[in-house]
């Protein structure tokens, strides 16, 4: 199968020569953020929404991706006419820092003009630094309050990293299949995925360019593991259950059948590779392992949301078992106690947590009476 | 709107901070919103109804008296409502503790178990009586806990709340003409209305 990594093209971005303080203390200059807008801007700067990706998404949210030419990633969610009206709203969506669609991450060289790239020696990103990241941006746009900032699991952190960093600039918060925290089993799960890529033998240290290859195995690994993570039981078991590719005689080989679901994986898998840096990789899933709102504020994750006037619509679904409901009810618990105002619902969906991107009519419903409640409160025509 | 919820909105002052607990499709906040410019908020415990609620654009959030109100912080709210509810609430006395605790006012209205009919059909019939808010068999009710106006008078007395105003409704919630006289209202009243505040505390009139 195909492996080769898809060419590099310019990507629509803004560069910060000033750079921005990490929160591990290094100044990462210049900065460079990839970004898409759909729809139009209004006159008073009011109507802006900004959609955070997940882990593995990147800012064509409501287009054809111009690499892999593959359908919009929100489409159904984003557009004319959508939930997420473009001929109401002003869409914003960048490339999250650390990523490899544009953004600074791991690809970016390590000062202006060097031929040397960061590579694995990227200095840990944490979803604030992103969403810093995406502040600056956003003052760029000259837009000084986001009428709402939109995303689904590691996009949903962005999303409470937002409100809790930015209370004044956020209007309105959907939080969509996520958690204030990262749990030990997800970090578990993407520990077997970075371990895959660290196997690797074409991995190098990290500094696979220097000799031509990517560590494609490896990130195919972590990929179908993760992607298990995005399904659930139900939704394997009705999509492939046991049946093998081919005929279903028993073959005399140990690995002459194939079970469907294998074949499944393994095209999740490479496809991934070609599109995505296995370093990008390591540097995000680390970011979202780190992430602990409560931790950041004295173990009480209220207190991030204290005194906020944001209102805040989460999101989970009934199957998700990376983010389950238990999660959404922590943290919807967490933003009575500062009397915010919430609206929070749980999806029946068998799809797992991968229900956030498909065709869902109770969630897309939900979330443009939202936005057009919030809109109505926020005085937006 | 039930014509309850109209006698309960018109006992909320306007613009003020109101939670109304068990709120279904939503009806009462959005019509605080529109129409007193309260900042109303709900809990439903029923889901289907909350994506309904939120997807009108209202803000209201899946969960129950018994185990949300403890979340909310002193004094967050001006009234905290709850409409034929009462009765189907695990711990009544902690969720009026509770309602009072995060409200200046608790609004409570719930089915008069002491109206006439159903002692009648009790006394005639020796068997559950059925209406149209006992609608149920007994054994799938979700009305764990019915009083009689006379009952919710004694428990106010018992937990020192003060009861700022009464009224007995008939089943569609009109106001019923024997509000002021706790006996006939116990007799022919189809639900009592209560608005209650505690007696003690300071800053029970300063808003």
């Amino acid at each position: 199968m195909d492996q080769t990594p898809l060419p590099q093209i310019n990507h629509q971005h803004e560069t910060f020569t000033e750079g921005l303080l990490l929160d591990c203390g290094t100044v990462l200059a210049p900065l460079q953020i990839a970004y898409r807008t759909y729809g139009t801007l209004n006159a008073d700067r009011s109507n802006a929404i900004l959609i955070c990706h997940a882990l593995t998404g990147d800012q064509y949210v409501a287009e054809q991706q111009p690499l892999t030419g593959k359908p919009a990633w929100w489409g159904n969610l984003v557009g004319p006419a959508k939930p997420v009206d473009t001929n109401r709203y002003f869409v914003i969506c960048a490339n999250v820092l650390g990523g490899c669609m544009g953004s600074t991450g791991p690809r970016s060289p390590r000062s202006t003009g060097s031929e040397d790239l960061w590579g694995i020696d990227l200095p840990p990103i944490t979803i604030q630094d992103m969403v810093r990241a995406q502040k600056m941006l956003v003052n760029r746009l000259q837009i000084t309050r986001l009428f709402a900032v939109v995303g689904g699991s590691m996009g949903g952190m962005q999303v409470l990293a937002w409100a809790s960093l930015f209370p004044e600039a956020v209007f309105a918060a959907v939080p969509v299949a996520t958690a204030p925290y990262h749990s030990a089993q997800n970090i578990a799960f993407h520990e077997v995925g970075r371990q895959a890529i660290f196997a690797d033998p074409d991995f190098f240290g990290g500094r696979y360019w220097e000799h031509g290859v990517v560590p494609s195995r490896g990130l195919a690994v972590a990929r179908m593991t993760a992607h298990i993570t995005y399904l659930s039981e139900a939704a394997l078991t009705r999509k492939f259950g046991r049946r093998l590719q081919g005929n279903n005689a028993l073959s005399p080989v140990l690995f002459g059948e194939r079970f469907a679901v294998e074949s499944y994986l393994e095209h999740q898998g490479s496809s991934f590779v070609r599109r995505f840096d296995a370093n990008s990789y390591l540097c995000i899933t680390r970011a979202m392992d780190f992430f602990d709102l409560a931790a950041d504020h004295g173990g009480s994750l209220a207190s991030a949301f204290r005194g906020s006037r944001t209102r805040f619509l989460l999101v989970s679904f009934s199957s998700d078992w990376l983010f389950p409901t238990t999660e959404s009810r922590i943290l919807a618990r967490a933003l009575n106690q500062v009397a915010a105002n919430v609206s929070f619902v749980e999806i029946i969906s068998d799809k797992g947590h991968d229900a956030f991107l498909l065709d869902e009519p109770d969630f897309h419903r939900t979330v443009a009476g939202f936005l057009g409640g919030a809109a109505e409160a926020a005085g937006l025509k | 709107m039930r014509v309850d919820l109209e006698l309960i909105a018109g006992m909320i002052e306007p613009n003020t901070r109101v939670l109304d607990i068990g709120c279904g499709d939503g009806a009462l906040i959005d019509y605080l919103f529109r129409t007193r410019g309260c900042d109303a908020r709900g809990i439903e415990i029923d889901m289907a109804e909350v994506t309904r609620a939120v997807a009108h654009g209202l803000p209201v959030m899946q969960g129950d008296a018994d185990n949300d109100l403890v979340h909310y912080p002193d004094n967050a709210f001006d009234y905290v409502v709850l409409s034929r509810t009462l009765q189907a609430v695990e711990q009544p006395l902690e969720v009026l503790r509770q309602m009072l605790r995060i409200g200046t006012r608790g609004i409570v209205s719930f089915p008069n178990f002491g109206h006439w009919s159903l002692r009648w059909q009790l006394l005639s019939t020796g068997r559950m009586p059925m209406t149209q808010t006992w609608s149920r068999m007994w054994y799938e009710t979700p009305n764990i806990h019915p009083c009689t106006i006379r009952d919710f008078f004694d428990l106010c007395d018992a937990e020192g709340y003060v009861v700022d105003q009464w009224l007995a409704a008939d089943e569609a919630g009109r106001r019923a003409p024997w509000r002021r006289a706790r006996l006939l209202a116990n007799l022919f009243g189809e639900q009592g209305l209560f608005v209650l505040r505690k007696a003690v505390g300071p800053s029970v009139e300063t808003r």
